[in-house]
């Protein structure tokens, strides 16, 4: 069995896991007017106060080190601990002309991060679009069952870079205003940029995960499947491995990027599965997308709420915008959640689902 | 976990403009840039897939190398097989590509077709929709092949019943630099599934 033992977070809304929760219990969201890029303004998440950047690494390796070290000061490095890094874009920022350096590389970060911290194995970096960071959570539990690592450090980052912010605008997939999920007025994603760290591990802990998938919708590239075929199938996957049934899941913390095609596919994959009335939120609200760091920010937050015993309103959500009837939690209640599902979704037909679940 | 025992069924490794297939040399090109080895290797094993010529080279790289692996493979025998690849260089390439596309303010034409391609897993996406893969799929990367992890990661795939076989790939592309080696891991077939000998096949 694989548990979650510690985690922290370094976002917009704060400088650690507190912080970062007390902004989400008072409603904040990170999202504000950024002007950059030289092409006007736009809306996203953009980490407000200053990084001091750790000599010899970049913005965004310090972001990483500020999330996992106090993760890491409370539970040492022990024998076979492994470190894993999730971000799709790295230091994309040093990417400039035709020029390839050292930096650019993934593999480069997550090796400044295994020596800063004195990790002894190879590190593992998972780059899947923006399921990456659910899929490090699914990865990390197999890896433990295996048997080859009882600890693994999983960090997840990505930045808001010139880089995403003009492709996405490409794809005329970005709000003009603050990102509104699941809603009738929707019009697409706001970008956000965050930091992430879970230490799962074989030893017993208050929550585990009880069950993943990770499947494909083989269908389009940058589409998702307007059936949800892969969602339901990854959703069915870690409900056959927990042996429990749909209904059973107490709170969804669902992708919601507020883009018109992909929350009208997790509509139609969670009411294929009868899930219409289980609570569920997307927190792009507070966060904006964080790419490779959005399914285990997520996950964190969600944590808190199976923890804290509440839902937390899925920030900018008005009214129903989708084909298909969900429970999109409004307003902040009280709910035992003993079930949690996690899921995301992403370029390439990438789709994940992970059930984490109370330790009795 | 109990120990299984599995096997590389089949294996193709692409690299200096040659093509093996289950270690037999089946294709050699004159052709250096990847550009123009690829789509003559295409034409040499006569596949039919007009969307490849869509694909961005590290697709067409993985594309080309799962197809010799899987295009013998009945349909059947084709369910649920995962898909576990790697590489050094992720999406760099095509991330290039893209990044001159942004560099100059007055040469800004960002291309959505061109921007989709800036991830490494829509590889496995091209190939999904090709066989039909409704099946795990994962990338990762690392600096160097790591024959340990894709054994012992498609081997708990298995063992915990999420595949059936597995299709493992080290897909390595930047520029016209190319690398890819992809095998079939599965319950039948004569070479062991060990460290050593993923390692023998792929250094070959």
């Amino acid at each position: 069995m694989a548990f979650i033992l510690d985690y922290n977070c370094v976002t917009p809304l704060g400088k650690n896991l507190s912080s970062t929760l007390t902004g989400v219990e008072q409603g904040h969201s990170g999202i504000s007017n950024q002007e950059g890029f030289g092409r006007g303004s736009f809306f996203a998440s953009v980490i407000p106060y200053s990084i001091d950047v750790l000599s010899g690494f970049t913005r965004l390796e310090t972001m990483m080190i500020r999330a996992l070290e106090e993760v890491i000061a409370r539970n040492p490095i022990k024998d076979k601990s492994l470190l894993m890094v999730s971000t799709t874009k790295g230091n994309i920022e040093y990417l400039r002309g035709s020029q390839v350096t050292e930096k650019v590389y993934l593999y480069s970060l997550a090796k400044q991060l295994n020596s800063y911290f004195g990790f002894s194995s190879e590190p593992v970096i998972v780059s899947n679009a923006c399921v990456s960071g659910v899929l490090a959570v699914s990865v990390a539990k197999r890896l433990i069952q295996s048997g080859i690592y009882d600890h693994i450090y999983i960090v997840a980052a990505d930045e808001v870079t010139e880089f995403v912010v003009s492709g996405f605008s490409s794809f005329q997939a970005i709000d003009r205003v603050p990102c509104r999920p699941y809603d009738a007025e929707r019009a697409g994603v706001t970008l956000g940029e965050a930091a992430a760290a879970v230490l799962m591990s074989k030893e017993k802990g208050e929550i585990w995960v009880a069950g993943d998938g990770s499947i494909n919708d083989a269908n389009h590239i940058s589409g998702p499947s307007r059936t949800g075929e892969g969602l339901v199938r990854s959703i069915q996957s870690a409900l056959n491995e927990a042996q429990v049934s749909a209904e059973s899941i107490d709170f969804i913390s669902a992708h919601g990027t507020a883009t018109s095609y992909n929350d009208e596919m997790e509509a139609i994959a969670f009411d294929r599965l009868g899930m219409n009335t289980t609570p569920l939120n997307s927190l792009k609200g507070y966060f904006g997308h964080t790419l490779g760091a959005s399914g285990l920010l997520e996950a964190i937050v969600s944590f808190e709420s199976m923890k804290r015993g509440i839902l937390y309103p899925s920030l900018g959500f008005e009214n129903l915008g989708v084909s298909k009837e969900i429970n999109v939690i409004r307003k902040k209640e009280s709910k035992d959640i003993r079930r949690l599902l996690k899921t995301a979704s992403g370029f390439g037909g990438s789709n994940t689902a992970v059930i984490f679940e109370k330790v009795d | 976990m109990t120990e299984i025992k599995m096997y590389i069924k089949h294996h193709c490794t692409i690299r200096d403009r040659s093509v093996y297939v289950n270690g037999q040399e089946l294709f050699v090109s004159e052709e250096s840039s990847f550009s123009d080895f690829s789509k003559s290797t295409y034409r040499h094993f006569g596949i039919s897939y007009p969307k490849f010529f869509k694909m961005d080279n590290l697709s067409k790289l993985a594309f080309l190398a799962a197809d010799l692996v899987l295009r013998d493979y009945g349909a059947e025998e084709r369910e649920n097989v995962a898909l576990v690849f790697g590489n050094r260089s992720s999406s760099l390439d095509t991330d290039l590509t893209y990044q001159k596309t942004i560099d100059q303010e007055d040469q800004y034409y960002p291309s959505p077709a061109v921007f989709v391609y800036t991830l490494p897993n829509i590889c496995l996406g091209e190939i999904s929709i090709k066989y039909k893969l409704y099946t795990e799929n994962s990338f990762f990367v690392f600096e160097n092949f790591d024959p340990s992890f894709f054994k012992a990661y498609s081997e708990t795939l298995k063992s915990t019943g999420k595949a059936k076989t597995v299709l493992c790939g080290w897909v390595e592309l930047l520029e016209d630099r190319y690398d890819a080696f992809v095998y079939l891991v599965s319950d039948d077939g004569e070479i062991c599934h060990s460290e050593e000998n993923i390692k023998k096949i792929y250094q070959n």
